[in-house]
């Protein structure tokens, strides 16, 4: 081995190192995040951006974008890219409500998991079997799949409601802990600077949580050991990564890629369920409103990870439920963004990248103009946030991102060199 | 060099040419017939385990598709479906996944309701300036994802997705609020743009079923630029190889950057175009209740039409006929939504069976050709397997 | 036991062992050249007694493709304990044969005998069991695996995917001298180490028979030696090596055994101590080498194209600036051959890009025929006169699945008879294509066909005799005849020969010294993005060429000179 190879390994090793998100590096960000929320919560007197209420409604909103990522996780990390999770959580909700209609909420949740993943397994065959480009496949699924739950509402419900939405629905059990949630409530109501804010973060916790949001808890730590910690997750993976030098060890990469497939599928039905028993209590055309596309926008956002899914999914969640609320909530983030560029300004400012420092500082002091110049931030914009977020991610972190190397590249059986 | 046997029987050839030519054109039809017959079967037997009869269903589609007034509704609705196609084969030719023809069109046509009923202009100028509009808007929408492409590598599926959504739910569902950009609509609770006056209307051609929209004369021309400028220009070859292969086309000459940008911005100044019919012939203003999901559709009619102008015009027809059967449909007893589940299953099915019919094509071809040089030399030892490396 | 079916047998026949096992059996006399006594002592010791059984026996292999026979009558018998090296030229069907052996694909006819036991491979997982391991020419790793995870993938049974198998991963590599560390990622290594984890992989299996599919060409001389100090451990622990390869020296200096095959099936099997190489290259060829002998200069003192002071250098995402070609100064003349010597990697591909325009320099100036280009874009500097003949064909050379008239339009699409005034001409780029396919001996049943329906050789043929036709000026060849068979290889000389006396000048990269050295006028070495050396290539051997191209020698390569350099540079490449 020649020295300057060496040299090359070593200055990529430190640097490596240095970019990685370590755990402690991650608590300390999240942490600093919170406080610089807490901060701006206790200045502008805009109570609403960490009450139990807007922390409750945050879960509800990231729970369903979160499973749809998780969805995506499974898929991609086996290297097929699930436009289709869209259409997955459509087959989601019509199944979720089919099922706990007749046979209750529990025979709903599994009927919705079964439904989406009967969606992926049509993705599978198409992309897997028939090496059709995923994108194409995806598309496709999420064409057929409302014209399906179309017809199959308008055949069961219609009948009986006169429209093709389900009669109300019998919710599933929520998890509350005497005693603990009315003391939280008390805590918020004086405002103080984070032991209110915590409190109203712990409230949501444990008042009215739905026994779906621990699932979704369960399944995201779930994932994280069988994608990370067996050897199944280690084959999966690695069909995402290098099929051919898979195949060549002797996995099965088409049976690894219909199982990742399928079990994305009925991820995304668990969102769909979500959607129809616990953020609302009835099925309606058209009700996923994208969801699947944003749980997509997380997992790219969360850099194909469980942690940073979750991140993603609850950061879009936030912006979400903050156009349910006040206005002046909305409002008030503008400053805490303007907080965050100020910090990001500094630190990049401490490692010399000036110019990047330049535009942060540029763009924070936009940011604090909008919350001087205006009373409140229209809806609409508010809506788009998880967006352009993706998107200011896309074009501004891609070389940061990792994404499963033969993702969304066809393999077929035995081509390999 | 001397001549070789390849060079020696040229009639030989020349029939061999015929015959794989046809057998190209058979299996190129092969592929979406034999989808939609598919897409026929699921739905009867979906049709069966529903308790109705499949039979009267499909009977039901076609009697009522050939009355005048359906052919007219099917024209005008094909003629909308046709540029829409267009649209996204224009990228499908350059290996680009235009999905935010949706957001594209809507912005298009938006923007140019809101210009052309907000301007005073004379009439067929008002016409060209709502043109241009729609146009210069769906380019610039779609420019900003071919732009992110080249620039920071991202990638155009995922860009225009977010696009559409910051498009319809974000910029449009802003602007077009009363006191903003449009206004409440006396007589109803839709909120539009101004409403264009009659002198702005686009011609149509009158006949027993009702007037056929003028626009199908833009969309006929559409499809034959469409043609012509891929199969006959520098132009259209250097698109083409791009798609095909963007290594080989940058050794080739071709500005691969450049291609990028252009190929999207022409298909998102399709895509801009998509709504001014309904614009120009039937809705006159941009609303709440202005159509949605015409890019997806333009999605399904390329994906069946192969990216071939005639096949998306075919495509479209089927899928505006299937549309328009669905509305009588539930005379029967049936239930329209059942339109819907055909035409999902033709896409899923068509893009199974171009696959196919692709890889057997290939397959065949390369037998074919080790035949046939294995005929001609004869006494040479068998080939050597290099085409593999 | 069959007799070796080729004339060429009886030619050679004192310099070839026959195959029969008897005479393999008595391998305790055989050892390789390059060893020292005492070495090829203890790589002899564990060799078998007679008696025992072969590690690998193939007997009769046929395997058909649609359309072609890639393997025919196969006839090996690998003994344990030696490195038994399969050599033949690209296409011989050495690869396939490869991949029935390790179980990717499935003989149409004959057996595979493992240690004396007839097997049927199914699948990679059956010659694993078999111990069987492959090391494959395109390495088989996830980079953004570590070389943990890529080790126990698929083998996770046998110590699960935690700390005992880190535990036998180094204990592995510590035996067989690996050097490996697991818990980095794969796509921090570099090419030598990645190669020694795919040996790893296998071994962590238990493989007893390793089969590497030509593991040297892409290392460099230095790396080759530790590989084959690494086969020689190996063997002396009682392994068995099969050994792909089409580098002759190499395969002198490492095996035991030689089995040479050629057009799909055993010709020979010889003993690499009783053999030249020259002997064997005309083995694996079925006839006199064709080589490219020099000839009456052609070269003229008219400048075709000047490069000056070419200097690129690339940002890796880290922020690293890496300086990719430095100072690249050259002239090629009218009528001339400049051949650009250099291990892969060294800036051949940057360059040639530079010139094609598809990349950006940052300094320099390219002077085409008097008429400066340096600013010009890629279908500009085509228009002026270069043709291209690319290294990967496959990527940047042709429309796989386009007919070939499309592919006679490709990247002279501006010029006629392809088009007139923008519009593309098919009527015309078809006879055209016709025209090339006569004179340039494009075999295929017509010009409607794809590409890819056409043999490697062939699409080699169609894009030079594209190129050609246009008369270019410069014509930029790189690795012109890669994988292309023989016959094509002479025609492909020839057709450059014959337009370099209309006075074309050519850029020539190629990474068969031997084609280097028969076909240029001129030579330069290219090492780390910077012309080393020059030599003339009537005077100059492989061996100083390639002691230049690792960095050892520089200036002009000359036997007076320095002599000592190309001494040292001599024992290097012969190891």
């Amino acid at each position: 081995m020649s020295a300057p190879t060496n040299v090359n390994k070593a200055v990529s090793r430190a640097k490596s190192a240095s970019g990685k998100l370590t755990t402690p590096r991650l608590l300390l960000l999240i942490s600093g995040l919170l406080l610089a929320l807490f901060a701006v919560r206790a200045g502008t007197g805009a109570n609403d951006l960490t009450s139990a209420g807007q922390i409750g409604g945050m879960l509800g909103l990231a729970v369903p974008i979160g499973l749809a990522g998780l969805g995506g996780l499974w898929a991609e990390r086996s290297g097929v890219v699930n436009i289709g999770l869209e259409g997955m959580m459509i087959l989601g909700t019509f199944f979720g409500a089919w099922g706990s209609w007749h046979w209750g909420p529990w025979a709903g949740v599994v009927l919705g998991m079964a439904g989406g993943a009967l969606g992926g397994l049509l993705h599978a065959v198409v992309t897997v079997t028939f090496g059709v480009d995923h994108v194409v496949s995806g598309v496709a699924i999420n064409i057929l799949a409302p014209a399906v739950t179309g017809y199959l509402a308008k055949l069961t419900f219609y009948p009986v409601v006169g429209s093709k939405q389900s009669p109300p629905l019998k919710p599933l059990p929520t998890i509350n802990i005497p005693g603990i949630s009315p003391w939280l409530t008390g805590i918020e109501k004086h405002h103080w600077f984070a032991i209110s804010d915590l409190a109203g973060i712990l409230g949501a916790l444990v008042t009215g949580l739905s026994i779906l949001v621990v699932l979704a808890a369960v399944l995201f730590v779930g994932t994280y050991y069988l994608l990370w910690r067996t050897p199944f997750g280690l084959r999966l993976r690695s069909c995402g990564e290098n099929p051919t030098a898979s195949e060549s060890l002797g996995v099965n990469v088409y049976r690894y890629k219909y199982i990742a497939v399928i079990v994305s599928g009925a991820l995304a039905g668990l969102g769909g369920v979500y959607l129809v028993m616990v953020s609302s209590n009835i099925y309606q055309d058209g009700q996923t409103g994208g969801r699947g596309y944003i749980g997509l926008a997380a997992l790219i956002f969360g850099n194909w990870r469980v942690g940073g899914l979750a991140m993603g999914a609850g950061l879009f969640g936030y912006t979400d439920s903050l156009q349910l609320r006040g206005s002046d909530a909305v409002h008030a983030l503008l400053l805490a963004v303007a907080v965050l560029l100020l910090g990001i300004a500094i630190r990049m400012l401490l490692r010399k990248s000036y110019v990047g420092a330049l535009f942060s500082l540029v763009a924070a002091a936009m940011f604090a103009l909008w919350f001087a110049m205006t009373k409140d931030v229209p809806a609409q914009i508010v809506s788009t946030t998880p967006y352009v977020i993706t998107l200011v991610v896309l074009a501004f972190a891609s070389q940061r991102l990792r994404p499963p190397k033969a993702d969304g590249i066809p393999f077929r059986k035995g081509q390999g060199k | 060099m001397e001549t070789t046997t390849s060079g020696r029987n040229p009639r030989a050839r020349s029939t061999r040419f015929a015959r794989i030519d046809w057998e190209k054109v058979l299996l190129g039809v092969a592929a979406p017939v034999l989808a939609v017959l598919f897409a026929g079967l699921v739905t009867a037997i979906v049709l069966l385990i529903s308790g109705k009869n499949p039979v009267l269903a499909i009977s039901d589609i076609f009697s009522y598709d050939v009355k005048p007034d359906s052919t007219v509704y099917i024209l005008n609705r094909g003629t909308i479906y046709y540029m829409a196609g267009l649209a996204v084969a224009i990228g499908f030719r350059m290996n680009l996944f235009n999905i935010g023809v949706e957001g594209q069109y809507r912005m298009g046509a938006f923007f140019a309701a809101y210009v052309g009923g907000t301007l005073h202009l004379p009439g067929a100028l008002r016409i060209i300036v709502i043109i241009v509009v729609a146009v210069l808007v769906g380019a610039t929408w779609a420019g900003i994802v071919g732009v992110l492409k080249v620039t920071r590598g991202v990638n155009e599926v995922i860009s225009s997705i977010m696009l559409n959504f910051i498009a319809t739910s974000g910029i449009i569902a802003f602007l077009l609020q009363p006191g903003r950009l449009a206004a409440n609509n006396p007589g109803s609770n839709d909120v539009t743009t101004a409403v264009l006056p009659t002198s702005a209307h686009f011609f149509t051609f009158s006949s027993y079923g009702g007037p056929i929209w003028g626009f199908i004369v833009i969309a006929a021309l559409m499809g034959v630029a469409f043609h012509l400028v891929l199969s006959r220009t520098r132009f259209g070859f250097d698109l083409r190889t791009t798609g095909q292969s963007d290594g080989a086309a940058q050794a080739s000459g071709v500005n691969v950057k450049k291609m990028i940008v252009t190929a999207m911005l022409i298909s998102g100044g399709m895509a801009g175009l998509i709504g001014v019919p309904e614009l120009l012939h039937e809705s006159f203003s941009y609303g709440l209740t202005f159509p949605q999901g015409w890019g997806f559709i333009g999605i399904s009619v390329a994906l069946l039409g192969r990216n071939n102008p005639v096949g998306i015009a075919l495509a479209s027809l089927l899928w505006a006929s299937l549309d328009r059967a669905g509305g009588q449909l539930t005379f029967d007893g049936f239930d329209t939504e059942i339109v819907g589940i055909i035409q999902g299953t033709i896409v899923v099915s068509v893009v199974v069976a171009y696959e196919v019919v692709r890889r057997y094509g290939l397959k065949r071809q390369q037998q074919k050709v080790g035949r046939e040089l294995a005929a001609q030399s004869g006494t040479a030892s068998p080939q050597q397997k290099e085409a593999a490396a | 036991m069959r007799p070796p079916r080729t004339p060429f047998s009886s030619l050679f026949s004192s310099a070839f062992s026959s195959p029969s096992p008897r005479c393999d059996t008595s391998s305790p006399l055989l050892r390789p050249p390059g060893l020292t006594q005492e070495r090829a002592i203890n790589a002899a010791t564990p060799s078998p007694t007679a008696g025992s059984p072969a590690a690998v026996e193939l007997r009769g292999i046929t395997k058909r493709f649609p359309g072609v026979v890639a393997n025919h009558d196969i006839d090996i018998t690998v003994q344990r304990g030696t490195v038994h090296a399969l050599v033949g030229e690209n296409g011989a069907g050495k690869s396939t044969l490869m991949k029935i052996l390790y179980g990717m694909q499935r003989p149409d006819e004959g057996t595979i005998t493992v240690d004396g036991e007839r097997a049927e491979l199914h699948s990679p997982a059956d010659a694993i069991k078999r111990g069987i391991g492959m090391v494959h020419q395109h390495f088989m790793l996830a980079d953004n695996l570590t070389v943990l995870e890529n080790t126990v993938l698929g083998a996770e049974k046998l110590h699960g995917i935690g700390g005992r198998a880190k535990a036998r991963i180094r204990e592995i590599s510590d035996a067989y001298g690996l050097g490996i560390r697991p818990d980095v990622l794969v796509e921090q290594l570099g090419v030598a180490d990645r190669q020694r984890v795919e040996i790893l992989k296998v071994l962590y299996r238990g493989a007893r028979t390793l089969i590497l599919d030509e593991p040297t060409a892409v290392l460099v001389p230095q790396e080759v030696d530790a590989l084959f100090d690494n086969l020689r451990e190996l063997k002396s622990e009682g392994l068995t090596v099969i050994f792909i390869s089409h580098k002759l020296d190499e395969v002198l200096s490492v095996a035991d055994a030689i089995t040479v095959i050629r057009r799909g099936t055993t010709v020979a099997s010889v003993d690499p101590r009783q053999v030249t190489s020259r002997q064997l290259a005309e083995l694996m060829v079925g006839s006199e080498l064709p080589s490219p002998e020099s000839r009456e200069s052609t070269v003229t003192v008219e400048p075709m194209l000047d490069a000056s002071g070419l200097r690129l250098s690339e940002t890796d995402p880290d922020g690293v600036e890496r300086s990719v070609l430095g100072g690249i100064t050259f002239t090629i003349h009218k009528g001339e051959i400049l051949g650009l010597a250099g291990v892969e990697g060294n800036g051949q591909a940057e360059l040639v890009e530079a010139i094609m325009g598809m990349r950006k320099l940052d300094e320099g100036v390219i002077t085409l025929d008097g008429r400066d280009i340096s600013a010009e874009a890629t279908r500009a500097r085509r228009e002026a006169g270069i043709g291209y003949i690319p290294e990967d064909r496959h990527r940047h050379g042709l429309l796989l699945e386009a007919p070939l008239w499309e592919n006679r339009i490709l990247g002279h699409v501006t010029e006629p008879p392809n088009s007139r005034h923008g519009i593309i001409d098919p009527k015309a780029a078809r006879r055209d294509t016709e025209r090339i396919v006569r004179e340039y001996d494009v075999r295929t049943p017509g010009i409607e066909v794809t590409a890819a329906s056409l043999s490697g050789g062939n699409q080699q043929k169609l894009i030079v005799g594209r190129e050609m036709i246009h008369k270019p000026k410069l014509l930029i060849a790189a690795h012109p005849t890669r994988g292309v068979d023989v016959g094509a290889q002479a025609q492909i000389w020839g057709q450059i020969r014959a337009a370099q006396r209309d006075g074309l000048a050519v850029l020539l990269i190629s990474a068969d010294l031997d084609e280097l050295i028969g076909l240029s006028d001129t030579l330069k070495v290219i090492y780390r993005g910077r012309l080393v050396a020059e030599a003339d290539p009537a005077a100059v051997t492989p061996e100083e060429l390639g002691s230049a191209m690792t960095g050892a020698a520089s200036g002009h390569l000359d036997h007076a000179d320095n002599g000592t350099d190309s001494d040292t540079a001599t024992n290097q490449a012969g190891e």
